[in-house]
This record gives C-alpha cells, structure tokens and sequence, in this order.
C-alpha cells in the first residue's frame, strides 16, 4: 500500500448470546477495548465507520463513546459489512484525511436461518413463496457440484468441522467451546445435502472494534502495530456462482473471492505460499474448503488429501481459521469479518494463547463471502 | 381457479408452456427471469425468450428443515429438493427438483413441469414450475 496504515488497538465483545445486552452496547464494549488497547482515548479517534445487519445504526454508538463530532460514516455491506468499514477507515488514512480512525462491526440476530425478503435482492416474491431464498441452500448447490468436479468427500466436510470446534475449544470469546467428534458432526441431522447441522455457522451476537493508524501516528502511540499490507473488495463477475441466483450463466468466472484475493496479494506484494495464518470464510465447512483454493492456498481438489493431513489445523503448515471462524463463533453479520482480522492480530502479536500458531507467524490472511456476491480480503503483516 | 406465482415466469394457462427469459439483442446473452438489460454487456435492446423444456441437472440439494414463513408460503413444510437444471445452449435455472432422491445425480436428464405449490389467501391454487427426470411422468 502506498501510505503505511496499521492496527495499533483491537477490541471484542464475545460472540454467542448476551441477552442482557443490545447488539450496538456489544459495539461499545468493544470500541472501548480497541481504544484501551491502543492506548488512546475516544477524543484521539478522528473517522470512524461502522456497521451491523440487524442491531441498529453504529454512529449513534457516539452517545455512549462521547460527542466529539468526528465523521462517523455507517456502512451496510452484508457479510463484507466489517470488511468494508476496514476499507473505509484505511482509506480514510491513507489519502490524508485523518491519522486515527476506528472500524467496528456488531450484530444480534434471531435464532434459526436468516429471514430474507426476496424483493431487497432485486427478487420477485414468488422466490421466497417457492422456498428458493435461503443462502444454506446456496451453500449446498455450490458445494455439491464442486465435490462433484474435483472429487471432495463427505469425510472432508466433517474433517473442517471437527477442527473449528477444536478451535472454539481453545478460544474464551467463542460461542461454541466444546469439542465435537468426527461422528457426532457426521450423523447430525442432514439439512441441505451434503450439509449436516455440525457443518453450518449460526446467525449469532457479537462485536469487534479496531483502530488504525498511520505512519505518524504510529510513531505518536507506539505500541503493537500490525501493517494492514492489503485490504480489497470485489463483487460478481458476469459468469460467476452466486447466492439468490434464479439462473446461471453458461459460462463460467472466477469468484468475487478469486478477484478480491489476486487484488489483495498484489497490494500486499506477497502471494499465498508466504502466508503463515488464514481466516476463511467458513459459513459452513464446505465454503472453508471451496475458499481455500479460491484464495489460491491449493488447487481445486487438493484439499482432500491437506485435511486428511492436517494441514490446516494450528499446527499445520497453513492454519485456517485458529480461533473457530464462524463454525464456532457463530455469524453476527456486522462482525464476523473483523473478528477474522482481531484474530490475525492476535496471531501476529503472539497473544494468541492456547490457539497461538507455534512458528511466530509474520503474514495473515482474511477473507469473508456474503450475499448477493461480496467478498473482502485483507492481508496484514509484522 | 389457478393462478401462476408469477405472471412474469412461464406462459399460464397454455396447453404447451414454457419458461420466459430475455435475450440480449447485442451479445446473446439468455436470462431468467427476464430483465430490461444484459447482465453481460449492459445492453437494453433485449428480447423475450421461450425457454427449452428439457436439459441436465447441474447441481442438487435437499432443504430438510422449514424455511422461515413468511416469505415461504408452503404449509405445512414437507422436505423437498431444489437444484440448477442447464438448458443446452441458453441458460442454467435454478428449481423446485422432484423424482426420487436416490436416483438424483448430476446429469441426469430433466424436463419441465408444472405444480401446484399452495393456496394462497383468496383460495386459488398458486401454480410454479420444476424439473422432473425425463419420462418419469408420475
């Protein structure tokens, strides 16, 4: 990047359910951590941007944080919501227009399957009548078909999912923090074939806050500052395989995912082969396997052969998803993606604790998926 | 009486229907449901196409658990099957799937039919289409 922003503080309200407390206090409760990590008070914050999905708007966070008058912009971005107020705030920094600025990302939502209202999709309501608006189903039909093309097995799907809940064993803001076995995740109830219950995330709570800085800044903090080397978002191509898709095109086109990773490694100047730690996007087990070749860590079909290995798991060559990704926290939209780069700093600072990566890792990676096709990435570094 | 989910999607009633899509004028491009502009080219000189009634299942997948209501407006919920069905040389469509689960694989050849799928607030029976494997008529 051409101006150096970095992370100098991260904060996290734990993920699950807190019924006592609304989805934006949650936004609060990690605003402050970030800024307490940081070593900085709310008044040193000059941007900020934030979002949630179903917890309300993030500015009026200001009535809780202080009446400083800062630009507060609030971003709704799906799945790329904590993503995109990431972009936001490095772009704030890198064109001059602040030298602190916070990203934070909230959410609270009902349990059970997301409720969707075709017509916000650009859909007709006879999509949603007929039972076709649900993104597992999406999930599903993606995963089958690519199982399909490059011979993954139902053996895969549980392998990923053993792991993450392995993961949220290790990890105190977890929602999910007990250990399942290989059978209980393979003989849970089957929703959308192939995909059992063991294998989905869950609409969930929580929230995340960073605060960035640049150059000057840094120098003004100090403290434990993590490079932010790339951040990029990208939607579909024409061609592309997308969630609340009524038709498909003949052709095929790489993924948003594929587009928002090649931007991201040219940004950053690295490419997969020097990342030490990934967060993928793990809404269910079989999108973790499709994105890790999406994100270029393995040809299509290799993973079989890397999970039966273990190659992902925190003591592997390439851990993904070290604190339980969105298996084991859950899905709290407005969050889940800067949850993935709190984790990434952890990973980095070597605060990670029971989960920490053994061989200090130097290069993380972030990637989130969400509907109608979005995928953000980042890519941070020591 | 009957009424289609949605005049905009197939011909009903009609003693031979068919899916309506659009086709782009400029690069070809075949979209279902129609729409006013190419999602290819951003062209608007778009046309109205019938769409083939038979091609190959492309992927599959079974929804097990009841979709949250509204917007889903089958009671009471029964497990059924969706998928994407190609149809040569225009588009892939995404469908209620019927026939039986055992014999569903990707590639098996599919045509089209029609179901009633609810009643709707009125009393009328609201029809949608699907794919079925070919000459499995029952």
């Amino acid at each position: 990047m051409s101006s150096a922003v970095s992370i100098i503080g991260i904060g996290i309200h734990p993920f699950g359910r807190t019924p006592q407390r609304s989805g934006l206090e949650q936004g609060v409760v990690a605003a402050r951590a970030a800024l307490a990590d940081a070593g900085i008070s709310w008044k040193d914050v000059q941007y900020a941007f934030g979002g949630s999905s179903s917890a309300g708007n993030a500015d009026t966070m200001v009535s809780r944080l202080g009446l400083t008058g800062l630009p507060f912009i609030n971003v709704a971005n799906g799945c790329a919501t904590g993503g995109s107020a990431l972009l936001g705030a490095y772009m704030a920094l890198s064109s001059g227009q602040a030298d602190v600025a916070l990203a934070v990302g909230f959410d609270k939502h009902e349990p059970g399957a997301f409720a969707v209202d075709p017509c916000e999709w650009g859909l007709g309501n006879w999509y949603g009548e007929s039972g076709l608006a649900l993104t597992t189903q999406f999930f599903a039909l993606k995963l089958k078909r690519y199982m399909h093309e490059f011979g993954i097995t139902d053996d895969s799907l549980v392998r990923v999912a053993v792991k993450a809940f392995a993961n949220g064993a290790l990890n105190p803001n977890a929602w999910r923090r007990t250990a399942l076995g290989f059978e209980d995740i393979a003989r849970s109830p089957m929703l959308n074939d192939p995909l059992r219950k063991y294998m989905f995330c869950s609409p969930a709570e929580g929230a995340v806050a960073l605060v960035l800085a640049n150059a000057a800044a840094v120098r003004k903090f100090g403290g434990k500052a993590i490079t932010l080397r790339a951040a990029a978002i990208r939607t579909r191509n024409f061609g592309s395989f997308e969630v609340f898709s009524p038709s498909l095109a003949l052709q095929r086109a790489p993924s948003p995912s594929v587009m928002a990773s090649r931007a991201a490694y040219e940004m950053a100047g690295v490419g997969p082969e020097d990342v030490d730690v990934a967060q993928l996007q793990d809404t269910e087990s079989g999108a973790e396997i499709m994105h890790m070749a999406e994100n270029g860590f393995c040809q299509d079909g290799e993973q079989e052969a890397l999970l039966s290995a273990g190659a992902t798991t925190i003591q592997g060559r390439l851990p993904v998803n070290t604190d339980g990704g969105c298996l084991a926290n859950g899905e709290p939209i407005g969050a889940s993606g800067l949850r993935q780069v709190h984790e990434l700093c952890l990973q980095l600072r070597g605060d990670a604790g029971a989960r920490q990566v053994p061989k200090p890792p130097r290069i993380g990676y972030s990637h989130v998926y969400g509907a109608p096709g979005v995928s953000a990435v980042t890519i941070l570094g020591v | 009486m009957q009424r289609s989910i949605d005049t905009q999607l197939f011909e009903w009633p009609s003693g031979d229907p068919h899916l309506i899509g659009s086709e782009c004028r400029s690069c070809g491009v075949v979209s279902f449901p129609r729409q006013a502009s190419c999602p290819r080219c951003s062209g608007s000189d778009i046309g109205l196409r019938r769409l083939g009634n038979v091609g190959q299942l492309w992927t599959w997948t079974t929804q097990e658990f009841a979709p949250k209501s509204p917007p889903y407006a089958v009671t009471p919920f029964t497990p059924f099957q969706l998928g994407y069905v190609e149809l040569p040389g225009e588009v892939i469509i995404e469908s209620r799937i019927l026939g039986d689960r055992a014999a569903l694989q990707i590639g098996l050849a599919m045509e089209l039919t029609f179901v009633p799928l609810f009643t709707d607030a009125n009393g009328d029976e609201v029809i949608c289409f699907a794919f079925r494997p070919l000459g499995k008529s029952s």
